[in-house]
């Protein structure tokens, strides 16, 4: 068996298995580090930033760098938490995300760390970009919530494959694109496995909007990281 | 000289209105308008959102009553999805109806008490300092806490029934996402007094021996005071009960002649026309069978108590009784009365949320019906101030393409404007000053209908009215302000 790998997570000494990411070992070892893009079973891709922290000073992705002997990470430090809260906030200023009527509020990821981080209002101006809303068989592709964190694109894919979900346009027009012939081909599962990996209100799964009561959601009770403080 | 008076706004109401009195060279007044200085626009950016998002998103239009907006918005998403209303599971039915109930004897108890209470309590010429809700806890500690506890438990019986006490999601299309638990439920029957149902319908038994009391006291004011006549409009129940939560459209007229025999809601354009005018946001509804100029009729308390053939429970049935013998069987047009008309209803709700608390059916797990969807629905409900209509059309992709909405306040909108001429007129004509208690008097008409304005926001206590008195060329004159 392989010897454990020997770092530190903001003064904590921790051990990794060799080839865990930063995300993985800091979780095994009861350390929360905040991901968005990031979905368990996926390959990482790194693209929100949100669980960016400092290693040996230099700003890295935890859920993609592999964790090597001797690092030291920064990561719930005054600097490293507020350029996180700076992210979440330009992902709330750079779409149209009214949680007071969307069917993932309480379930929704962006919201769960917006109330974890304490923002109350972005500091950034709104933006209220023009985006709409596309509807297909099984489900609505709501793009004004839309963060292209990129999940729905690796998770749902044809048995042979193929993608349903991509990416089109670049840097400021970019939004997620779906081949219309395979959506239409979707199962009711395959629909909502889609609408559960979506982390906000994007890929809305039709007719089961608000079935699960408040008090019941997935964030109602708890914020989101708190399984991973408690596990410790 | 002539003079145009404003009153903006128009305090302890919910929203913002103005009122603006122009008085002729004789200082008679020549015109008398409510304006709604508010714009929403709610029919317009509902389209394209998802039909199960209505009843969530709609009840957004108010903070103090959106459980109305929420279930009339489930009701019309209920005949898309092909569950009517004798379809819905009986669990769904009963857990709408409590939170509708709880919600009657909150938005209720606010208004009587909050809003409306320091006028009859201490005159509406008394110093305005005093005549607010802090007056009436300070002057009226036992009827301040009373007001404040009964609001509290209608809350609390949405909060069960919706998730929250604003803004819930409990009613989907088709039905409800939750029903109660043994323990919700025994917490509002077993809780030691006054946090049960049992003390609240002693409380709301005592408010309308309350404003018996005052009528008593002030029956010339209370009778006469914007006293005119006018068509009723509401839902009442098959047999003729008055229902809150659902029915049949009935109107009749001041002396009590049906113009609307009990038609089924979900063609209301036939019998209800709305019309627009200059100086308001708020359009006019009219009834098509009479005309614009004569078919405008009242919503709300004093109507429903006017339409419905009796109450089906029996403390509220009594009292009905003996307000119906006031006026001798015929309908009551007396502004004031909606006031006994909306605390025998605060009864009512008390002793029907006691029923639903019994009925075992509020603890099934029977949720949610579907059945053949369809493109188009209307959703009616009897909401506090009166009849709330939602009507939507859906595209084959299930996004709403047509919503509207007429609130309450809306089917009110020309009951308003009359209120406030007969109070001009009788109040400001040909008086060399005008008073702060003169201008009350007008907005005591207005706020006797409780209108929610904006349908979302909530004005209490001391807000700024500005008065400006302008010449026959429009130039001010005269500036108040209290």
């Amino acid at each position: 068996m392989p010897e454990p790998i020997k770092f530190i997570i903001d003064g904590k000494e921790c051990t990794a298995e060799p080839g865990q990411t930063i995300y993985e070992a800091a979780k095994a070892n009861g350390v929360y580090i905040p991901v968005l893009c990031h979905f368990e079973g996926l390959k990482p891709v790194g693209s929100c930033r949100i669980c960016s922290v400092r290693v040996n000073g230099r700003w890295m992705a935890a859920c993609t760098q592999p964790v090597a002997p001797g690092m030291v990470v920064e990561n719930h430090t005054t600097e490293v938490e507020e350029y996180r809260r700076a992210l979440i906030e330009m992902l709330f200023v750079e779409g149209n995300h009214f949680c007071p009527a969307c069917e993932k509020s309480g379930n929704c990821e962006l919201q769960a760390l917006a109330y974890r981080y304490q923002i109350m209002v972005p500091g950034f101006p709104y933006l209220f970009p023009k985006k709409d809303i596309e509807a297909f068989p099984k489900f609505l592709l709501e793009h004004n919530r839309c963060v292209q964190c990129r999940r729905c694109i690796r998770a749902i894919q044809t048995p042979d494959g193929k993608k349903i979900f991509d990416m089109k346009n670049r840097s400021g027009r970019v939004r997620i694109n779906v081949d219309r012939k395979l959506a239409a081909k979707l199962s009711e599962e395959e629909a909502q496995k889609a609408m559960d990996i979506c982390p906000v209100g994007a890929i809305l799964k039709k007719e089961v909007g608000f079935r699960i009561p408040i008090g019941k959601r997935k964030y109602d009770k708890k914020p989101i990281g708190s399984e991973i403080e408690e596990s410790k | 000289m002539a003079k145009k008076i404003t009153i903006e706004p128009v305090t302890r109401v919910e929203g913002h209105g103005k009122v603006t009195i122009h008085l002729d060279d004789g200082g008679r007044v020549s015109q008398a308008r409510f304006h709604v200085v508010e714009f929403r626009g709610f029919e317009r950016f509902v389209q394209g959102r998802p039909y199960w998002e209505i009843p969530v998103l709609v009840q957004r239009l108010c903070g103090i009553c959106p459980v109305s907006h929420h279930l009339a918005g489930a009701k019309a998403m209920d005949i898309i999805v092909g569950a009517q209303p004798e379809k819905l599971s009986p669990t769904a039915e009963k857990i709408r109806r409590l939170m509708h109930y709880g919600q009657m004897l909150q938005s209720h108890a606010l208004h009587f008490f909050h809003l409306a209470s320091p006028d009859l309590l201490f005159g509406f010429d008394a110093d305005p300092t005093v005549r607010n809700i802090i007056g009436v806890a300070k002057t009226h500690k036992e009827t301040a806490v009373k007001g404040v506890l009964l609001r509290k438990f209608g809350q609390e019986i949405i909060r069960a029934t919706a998730g929250k006490k604003i803004h819930g999601t409990g009613a989907i299309p088709g039905g409800v996402n939750k029903s109660l638990t043994p323990e919700e439920r025994d917490f509002f029957l077993k809780s030691p007094a006054p946090h049960n149902i049992d003390t609240m319908i002693d409380w709301a038994q005592e408010a309308v021996q309350l404003f018996k009391k005052l009528h008593r006291e002030n029956k010339d004011v209370l009778d006469n005071f914007a006293h005119f006549p006018s068509n009723h409009l509401s839902l009442v129940r098959r047999d003729g009960a008055l229902d809150f939560y659902h029915g049949r459209l009935r109107a009749v007229d001041a002396e009590g002649r049906k113009i609307l025999n009990d038609v089924d809601y979900q063609d209301y354009l036939k019998y209800i026309g709305e019309e627009v005018r200059n100086y308001s946001y708020m359009k006019f509804p009219y009834l098509k069978k009479l005309g614009k100029e004569k078919g405008w009729y009242r919503v709300g308390p004093l109507a429903r108590l006017n339409t419905c053939d009796f109450i089906p429970s029996p403390r509220a049935q009594k009292e009905f009784e003996e307000y119906k013998a006031y006026t001798e069987g015929k309908p009551n047009n007396m502004t004031l009365h909606s006031h006994w008309a909306r605390l025998i209803e605060t009864l009512h709700a008390a002793e029907v949320i006691k029923e639903l608390l019994n009925d075992k059916d509020i603890i099934g797990d029977n949720l949610v019906t579907r059945g053949r969807k369809k493109h188009e629905g209307v959703g009616l409900i009897e909401a506090p101030r009166g009849t709330l209509f939602h009507h939507y059309q859906i595209n084959d992709d299930d996004q709403v393409t047509m919503a509207n909405l007429i609130v309450s306040t809306t089917n009110n909108n020309q009951a308003y404007n009359e209120a406030v001429r007969l109070v001009a007129e009788e109040y400001l004509s040909e008086k060399p000053e005008i008073t702060e208690g003169m201008l009350n008097r007008v907005e005591v008409a207005i706020r006797a209908y409780d209108p929610c304005l904006s349908c979302a926001t909530h004005a209490v206590g001391r807000m700024p009215l500005e008065i400006e008195l302008y010449d026959s060329l429009g130039r001010l004159v005269d500036r108040k302000r209290k």
